[in-house]
């Protein structure tokens, strides 16, 4: 059984748009203190853009934590993003990080928590992703 | 002036390594990495692209940038102010200070767009014009308004409103330019304002939400309402001050799609779904890719921080680099 997992910081924007999709997903916990998510099924990764100058600190530092372990690393099949457009060339490249290091397609990016639009377009295609795996 | 001057009551020594609210370290670092002048930005590079544009061109273009300077200026000098006294925690104050005064970098950044490309009276005359129009000064005094008010938690509405909405009818035309090949320059200098004023958007919707967690079920309910009233007010404003500017040159139609496309991300800021269908927010894509300038902007090796423009810079090297 295929799943997500993402990450959102507390502001909650990333949250919120994986509670639009209602599609089970496992948090990447925010704080270091808590006990580190561990997946065992292939997933793709929802994932938030920081920073908006060079790229530099673009990858949330729990998420680079997260796909350090190769066995989660091992399980990802694609990934999402969320940025926004006013950062020019750093627009979610979050995910153009994350897909060339582990070599998986980014498969979508969204502003903010997402329209209504881009829920549908993300739901569809994870269907569509999960009949071709 | 006759009503009293709030500021906050009771100060205590900031402390930064004690902090409640994370967002506010993370946000003062990244508005402090992406600090920049307009002296940095070689703006002279655009004076003979200047030339190329007709007069009624240029007339447009000088009056949209005096009414982004107004809307820095409010921005500056009295909204992100009257935000201090109502913060949470005291490094969200120092949040504000830096907002004040970035969008007072920004306010003067035009000045110097207008010293390099253009005449003296002609800088007087957009400057009259920005005075004398009644959509620009109607926008500025709603957003006013609600500075001067008593409701700390709509000052962040009208805040957010101005910081992701209101900029983007003028914010268009330097884009629609750089699309076009001219004043590339100067829709650098813009895009870092763009840049930061996402920041600003994201900081202040943020703290508005926090403070929403707090309220009762009938207040959330009335600041939704609020929220959206303003918006449609302003949103009304706006279209007929996109007319004044901009229907000469017959562009108002896909402005109007930008300001559709910026009202959504407001929205979102303050936590709201977007309100704007999908068929009138499809900007043109020309916009959209001049929005991110994937670092083909002419700058030259000795020019300074243009947006995409990467100061080179060491860092120690650890083993998560090697890890990934």
């Amino acid at each position: 059984m295929a799943s997500l997992v993402y990450f959102s910081s507390a502001s909650g924007n990333t949250h919120r748009f994986v509670e639009k999709l209602g599609v089970p997903a496992h948090r990447i916990p925010l704080l270091p203190t808590e006990e580190p998510l561990t997946v065992d099924e292939p997933y793709v990764l929802i994932v938030p853009t920081y920073g908006g100058g060079n790229g530099k600190g673009a990858v949330p530092k729990q998420v680079i934590k997260f796909l350090n372990d190769e066995h989660n690393r091992s399980y990802i099949r694609g990934v999402v993003s969320a940025g926004n457009t006013n950062f020019g060339a750093a627009y979610c490249i979050a995910g153009d990080i994350i897909s060339s290091k582990c070599d998986v397609p980014h498969l979508y990016k969204f502003e903010l928590f997402g329209t209504p639009d881009d829920v549908t377009a993300v739901r569809n295609g994870l269907d569509l992703l999960w009949k071709q795996q | 002036m006759t009503e009293k001057l709030t500021l906050v009551s009771h100060v205590d020594a900031i402390n930064w390594n004690r902090i409640q609210d994370d967002k506010d370290v993370e946000v003062w670092n990244r508005l402090t990495a992406n600090f920049w002048l307009p002296e940095k930005v070689p703006l002279s590079g655009d004076i003979q692209s200047w030339a190329t544009l007709t007069p009624e061109e240029q007339t447009l273009t000088m009056r949209v940038f005096t009414g982004l300077t107004l809307l820095d200026t409010i921005q500056g000098t009295v909204g992100a102010v009257s935000l201090i006294p109502d913060a949470l925690t005291p490094h969200e104050e120092a949040v504000y200070t830096n907002i004040a005064f970035m969008e007072s970098v920004h306010a003067k950044s035009y000045s110097s767009i207008f010293s390099t490309l253009c005449s003296t009276p002609e800088i007087d005359a957009a400057f009259r014009w920005s005075t004398e129009n009644q959509n620009l000064q109607r926008k500025a005094q709603i957003v006013l308004d609600y500075y001067h008010g008593d409701d700390p938690l709509k000052r962040k509405v009208a805040s957010t409103l101005l910081e992701s909405f209101l900029f983007y009818s003028g914010f268009y035309l330097p884009m629609y330019w750089s699309s076009r090949a001219k004043l590339t320059n100067t829709a650098d200098l813009i895009r870092l304002i763009i840049r930061d004023e996402a920041v600003h958007g994201y900081y202040i919707g943020y703290k508005y939400q926090k403070g929403l967690e707090t309220e009762s079920a009938a207040r959330q309910e009335e600041l939704k309402e609020y929220t959206f009233n303003l918006l449609y007010d302003l949103y009304e404003n706006e279209v007929q001050y996109t007319q004044d500017l901009y229907d000469g040159l017959g562009m108002t139609e896909d402005v109007k799609k930008f300001l559709h496309y910026n009202a959504n991300k407001a929205l979102m800021n303050l936590g709201y779904e977007a309100l704007f269908p999908a068929n009138v927010t499809d900007v043109s894509p020309a916009i959209l890719s001049a929005l991110s300038p994937n670092a083909d902007e002419n700058h030259d090796f000795f020019s300074g921080s243009g947006s995409s423009y990467v100061i080179g810079k060491h860092e120690e090297t650890t083993d998560d680099d090697w890890d990934f």
